[in-house]
């Protein structure tokens, strides 16, 4: 790039983020504490408002962990074993992100709503999927499966089986060579994949409304209460719990931030005291592999 | 030992029970173990590429079936250090593997692997990934280490030198096929095929039969009979010479001579020349052992 366009480009460049990102969070945050801070925090400790952030973390803390244990179970399965159909997994895989989560609210209606496949079936042992809380986290679980997957799996195809083979050779139990070896080396796309789900559940928004009823003060989720009080004319509440939604998602970029850092600093220390064998250059580069990719 | 592709590494996997095999058995010690999985086999392998813990330290890395093992850490500590002394990597042991040069991490992997105190131990192409002289230093290491330590080992290699340096007997597979297992002397001088005798070293054909070119000599007397040639070239290669020549009654074939040799002869090309097996005609020998002075 010459030094000419370097002034512009960057000006382009910062200038969408702002207009796009920047700006309009700004925004929120003005609006929300425009009226100052009590009035905003007694929009966001009402009952309803109270219990949209509890049902919301509640959320997060039973699909989070569903996805990375299936998103890991996959990843490994995919890189590791040779099956006919493997590519179709690995389609359906990705195929939350391609369609609209209020398409996926609505196939879990057809299939476990009252008039759904299964619906009669789970009503008569009394569990309620449509309309509560079961349906909710599927919804939340669906939309954010491909990040773990997507995450992890190159990291395993680029690491390969030798390490776990030479564990294996040195008594270790495919437990012991998974839990020793393969996940402390898939530890930084595996965090990033987490980052990502967790960050994407706590901001669903169409699959949950579609299966959750919206009912306040029972399936209402943080980002339905945003919604809600914007309807109901209530804009110091959507836009105090809109804060909050963003300081959550803040938190854990921030947790992602520095494990990034992390990893900075070690491929920086790793490249100037290893010895330059040409060897070593081809150990450092597959290491790039772990850098995230883009969504 | 073997050209490439032909099935070594298959086979030293199968013996350690990385691979399954179609038919036959693995025995150890007189012990069958062909259906045991490789965590129970005992047997330490070194893998081409080292494969080392990247997130582990040279000794964790060390430490590993110990510690899955669950031995006691004063145990672990002692044994590791010991190990560690052994290969002389002592003063590395809290760098991370990618922080080693090759050797090192060669070195690394070895003692790794003879931490468990294996039963066998498999080295798949131990130097293949280290530059000339390198290898050459860690050859005579190892075969070093190898009388100290005292574990059956078995090596895979496509370095025919290597494999003759560093093993007491040799085994030749070729496409899959075992093709010749002796002694390197004994294999050396008693090829059992072609292919063994070209794989081993070089050949040249002469009177219809396969000889190595330094089982050849050359001399300019008709009387101490041999097959008539012209030289064709003639190529100094430090403290070797080779000499290629046309036979007079067709074909070609090309002659290994010391330096010494090859001077006292003061070949040129287009010279008329008589070739023969040294061990044959007996004057002839005699004559290259004069030659040679």
């Amino acid at each position: 790039m010459t030094g000419k366009w370097k002034l512009p480009i960057r000006i382009v460049a910062l200038g969408y983020v702002a207009l796009l990102i920047v700006i309009p969070v700004g925004a929120v945050f003005y609006q929300a504490f425009r009226h100052g801070f009590l009035v905003a925090w007694h929009a966001v400790t009402t009952a309803d408002a109270l219990h949209a952030l509890w049902l919301t973390l509640l959320v997060v803390l039973i699909a989070v962990p569903l996805d990375t244990a299936f998103g890991v179970g996959v990843a490994l399965i995919l890189s590791r074993r040779r099956f006919p159909g493997a590519w179709l997994l690995d389609a359906f895989v990705d195929l939350p992100l391609a369609v609209s989560p209020v398409i996926v609210g609505l196939s879990l209606i057809l299939v476990y709503g009252k008039t759904g496949w299964f619906g009669n079936w789970l009503a008569a042992r009394g569990i309620q999927v449509i309309f509560s809380f079961p349906g909710i986290v599927m919804a939340s679980a669906v939309v954010a499966l491909p990040y773990v997957v997507r995450e992890v799996l190159p990291v395993l195809q680029e690491i390969g089986t030798e390490q776990e083979q030479a564990a294996a050779t040195l008594g270790a139990s495919p437990f012991a060579a998974f839990w020793r070896i393969t996940l402390p080396s898939i530890r930084r796309g595996l965090a990033y994949g987490v980052t990502l789900t967790t960050a994407r559940v706590l901001g669903e928004f169409g699959g949950v409304i579609v299966v959750s009823g919206n009912i306040a003060g029972r399936t209402q989720t943080l980002t339905l209460f945003i919604s809600d009080s914007i309807e109901n004319l209530n804009p110091v509440g959507a836009y105090a719990g809109a804060v909050i939604l963003a300081l959550l998602s803040l938190i854990v970029l921030a947790v992602l931030g520095k494990e990034n850092e992390g990893r900075k600093h070690r491929w920086r220390s790793r490249s100037e005291e290893s010895p330059s064998d040409l060897e070593e250059l081809s150990l450092l580069t597959t290491s790039v592999s772990m850098s995230p990719t883009a969504h | 030992m073997g050209p490439s592709g032909g099935g070594k590494s298959t086979l030293l996997r199968v013996i350690a029970g990385l691979e399954a095999p179609d038919i036959g058995s693995v025995d150890i010690d007189g012990q069958d173990l062909t259906g045991v999985p490789v965590r129970e086999r005992g047997v330490g392998f070194c893998f081409q590429h080292y494969a080392p813990f990247r997130h582990l330290t040279v000794r964790r890395n060390v430490a590993f079936g110990l510690e899955v093992r669950r031995r006691p850490k004063a145990e672990i500590r002692e044994k590791v250090d010991e190990l560690l002394d052994l290969v002389k990597i002592a003063h590395l042991a809290d760098r991370l593997p990618a922080q080693l040069s090759g050797g090192q991490r060669q070195r690394m992997a070895l003692a790794r692997a003879l931490a468990i105190e294996p039963r066998v131990l498999l080295l798949d192409e131990p130097f293949g990934a280290l530059d000339a002289q390198v290898r050459q230093q860690l050859r005579v290491w190892l075969r070093e280490l190898h009388e100290k330590i005292s574990v059956t080992t078995v090596l895979v290699t496509h370095d025919q030198e290597e494999a003759m340096e560093v093993a007491d007997r040799l085994a030749i597979i070729n496409e899959g096929r075992l093709e010749q297992v002796g002694g390197p002397a004994e294999i050396y001088d008693h090829p059992e095929n072609e292919f063994v005798l070209k794989f081993l070293g070089p050949a040249t054909h002469l009177d219809g039969e396969w000889v190595r070119p330094h089982d050849l000599v050359i001399h300019r007397d008709p009387n101490l009979g041999g097959q008539p040639a012209s030289v064709e070239r003639v190529t100094h290669l430090g403290f070797e010479v080779r000499v290629d020549l046309q036979l007079s009654g067709g074909g070609s074939c090309w002659v290994q001579l010391s330096r010494g040799a090859a001077n006292e002869l003061d070949l040129n090309s287009g010279d008329k020349v008589w070739v023969a097996r040294s061990g044959i005609t007996a004057p002839s020998q005699g004559l290259t052992a004069a030659v040679a002075l």
